[in-house]
């Protein structure tokens, strides 16, 4: 009784472990058809993966950036944490916002990803424009900035608005 | 020793058998994103130059002929729409600008594009005046019959002699009683009217907008917002500039809309529909033309002044305007790309663009929505105070010509503030008239009910000087 008790049980194990393994299995395959490495590097074509950014990487491609700096250049943190976080973050609002297929068309920029740009603006032109602006020294000072701007793009794109893409 | 029941294991298994649910669920997701990427056109049936039916090219593109099926909607928008009010109602002074001529009877706001063909045959100018079948180039999907009645006339019926066909049958049915070419034709603007049935390529089929700008071509109005034609200009001019052939898809994305939206007259002899193009686009153009071939619609009731109605010349005035300078296209804004899954589509769904903002502005322009409606309206309320202004100057001008006459003053001296009257009413109308209260181009508007309400106020001081006064006379 004991025994055939404990065979039963073992059996249970097995098959949690089993369906672990399925769900690692089908994740793994979930993954790998969603291109799912391919974010973790630097290349535009992961940007075009979902069909929404098509419009911004063809632009981007005619536009004055495109010998200088990919879409990562200028949308993400360049420093280690800051890049993986953001990445991180935005990786998830744009895979929630694809599936559930629930955003403003035409895309828009939001505010904390318009201070990293700004940031990365500044950062490779800083010789130029050192006597225009000053520098934002943090991007959470860039943000409230922006925040308090409310969308009035001030910002450099505000007139330099398609340098990196159009429209 | 009694194990206990293993609950931990039953409630990984659980998990990760929701987890698994949810994995396949999203994975599912995937392949269908991926499916919409992959998603192009299926040629369920074959298309040729007589498939007028929408409904037969929806089958090849559904989602363009959902679209175009929208069109059957009816929106007020501030100014406009596409439901059917009567403006002599609303805006009662146009009964004495129109007086004795067809708009006093009839004159409502035009409803969608798939009403185009049925408010034609209703409307009133229609049923009560005799029109000819010159109207149904713009009211109907009419290149075959065109052809065919080409053909009946004695041009050979082969590929080779199409055009030739089409622009002969074109001549035949403008001449026709209404009553009559509007038994050739069974639909409203399709598919087949705009695009090439074979390669979907964007094309101008109506032989009055290739004679139009034919001869817009060949004058001196600038056009920069159509660089085909500056090019053409400076080339050897041994052909006729040819929008099929030398207009680039953009150009043609306006040019499609440009077939219809447009002031044009019929010529009085044998009803040839005519785009009075030949000196330029612009309004005083247009009206030099008009008093060069002496020209005019009607002999007003009131006042006997030899006037013009303008049409709708949705063309001209977006043709002076920053948008066409900055190349943004009529198809841009009324017909703005959409996304239906991962397939970008034309909206076929032609209306106007305030009411799909984030689609036909936000594009470009990247401010909220309630933003952007405010500047339309902006513009809208100051171009409709003018237009009050221009509209209450002629009705003032008419009605001072009018007791002049009934004074007994001579036609031979009325003549200048006749033509007052022609000019002034001409601008006024042509903005009235106009698809857009001013927003085409803003300026160019402002600056014709400017010159609308001078001209006005010139023919009522013209008068005056002719008008026996009480004090003098006694």
């Amino acid at each position: 009784m004991v025994n055939n008790n404990g065979k039963a049980w073992r059996w249970v194990g097995i098959a949690a472990v089993a369906l672990l393994g399925v769900l690692a299995g089908t994740g793994a395959y979930t993954a790998q058809r969603a291109q799912a490495l391919s974010y973790l590097s630097n290349d535009p074509k992961a940007c075009v993966n979902c069909h929404i950014m098509r419009d911004v990487y063809d632009s981007w491609q005619k536009a004055p950036h495109h010998a200088a700096a990919v879409c990562v250049d200028c949308h993400l943190p360049h420093d280690f944490l800051g890049k993986w976080l953001a990445k991180a973050e935005n990786g998830w609002n744009h895979s929630k916002a694809f599936t559930l297929q629930n955003f403003h068309e035409p895309i828009r920029i939001h505010a904390k990803n318009a201070a990293i740009l700004e940031h990365n603006c500044v950062g490779c032109h800083q010789n130029l424009v050192s006597g225009v602006v000053q520098a934002q020294t943090s991007y959470g000072q860039a943000h409230a900035e922006y925040a308090a701007d409310k969308g009035a793009h001030l910002g450099c794109v505000g007139c330099h608005r398609d340098v990196g893409h159009g429209p | 020793m009694p194990r206990r029941f293993p609950w931990f294991a039953v409630v990984v298994g659980l998990v990760a058998a929701l987890g698994t649910f949810g994995v396949l669920l999203l994975l599912q997701n995937i392949n269908i994103r991926q499916a919409e990427a992959r998603e192009t056109v299926f040629r369920v049936v074959d298309l040729t130059e007589d498939t007028l039916d929408p409904e037969v090219w929806g089958k090849n593109f559904p989602l363009q002929y959902d679209s175009y099926k929208r069109t059957v909607d009816t929106a007020r928008t501030r100014y406009g729409g596409s439901e059917a009010f009567q403006k002599l109602d609303t805006d009662p002074r146009l009964r004495t600008i129109f007086a004795g001529y067809a708009f006093s009877i009839d004159f409502r706001e035009d409803r969608g594009h798939a009403y185009m063909l049925d408010d034609q045959r209703r409307t009133e100018r229609v049923k009560q005046r005799k029109q000819p079948g010159a109207c149904l180039h713009c009211h109907s999907s009419i290149l075959k019959a065109y052809r065919e009645q080409g053909v009946k006339a004695g041009v050979p019926s082969d590929e080779h002699h199409r055009q030739e066909a089409i622009m002969k049958g074109f001549e035949v049915v403008n001449k026709m009683p209404y009553a009559e070419a509007t038994q050739l034709v069974d639909h409203p603007v399709g598919c087949v009217d705009c695009h090439d049935p074979k390669t979907m390529a964007v094309r101008v089929t109506r032989p009055g907008f290739l004679n139009g700008i034919k001869g817009l071509a060949q004058s001196q109005d600038p056009v920069p917002h159509l660089p085909s034609i500056e090019r053409w200009r400076k080339g050897d001019r041994q052909k006729a500039y040819d929008p099929n052939v030398d207009a680039s898809r953009q150009e043609l994305r306006s040019m499609v809309c440009g077939q219809c939206h447009v002031e044009y007259y019929f010529t009085k002899e044998d009803k040839q529909l005519t785009y009075p193009w030949q000196g330029g686009l612009k309004v005083e153009q247009i009206l030099a033309y008009y008093d060069r071939i002496g020209f005019s619609d009607w002999t007003h009731k009131e006042s006997g002044a030899p006037v013009l109605k303008a049409q709708h010349p949705e063309f001209e005035m977006w043709s002076q305007g920053i948008h066409a300078r900055s190349g943004v296209a009529c198809a841009d804004c009324h017909m703005p790309y959409q996304r239906v899954g991962a397939v970008k589509v034309s909206n076929h769904h032609v209306r106007s663009p305030m009411l799909g903002v984030a689609q036909a502005c936000q594009t470009c322009h990247r401010y909220p929505e309630e933003e952007i409606q405010a500047r339309v309206a902006n513009i809208q309320d100051r171009t409709k105070k003018l237009l009050d202004a221009a509209e209450i100057a002629t009705v003032d001008l008419i009605k001072a010509i009018a007791a002049a006459k009934a004074a007994g003053v001579s036609d031979e001296a009325l003549t200048p503030a006749r033509s007052l009257q022609r000019q002034a009413q001409f601008r006024t109308d042509f903005v009235n008239a106009e698809n857009s209260m001013g927003f085409h181009a803003p300026q160019e508007a402002a600056r014709i009910l400017a010159e609308a309400i001078d001209l006005a106020r010139q023919g009522q001081l013209e008068v005056v000087k002719i008008t026996p006064h009480p004090t003098t006379s006694r």
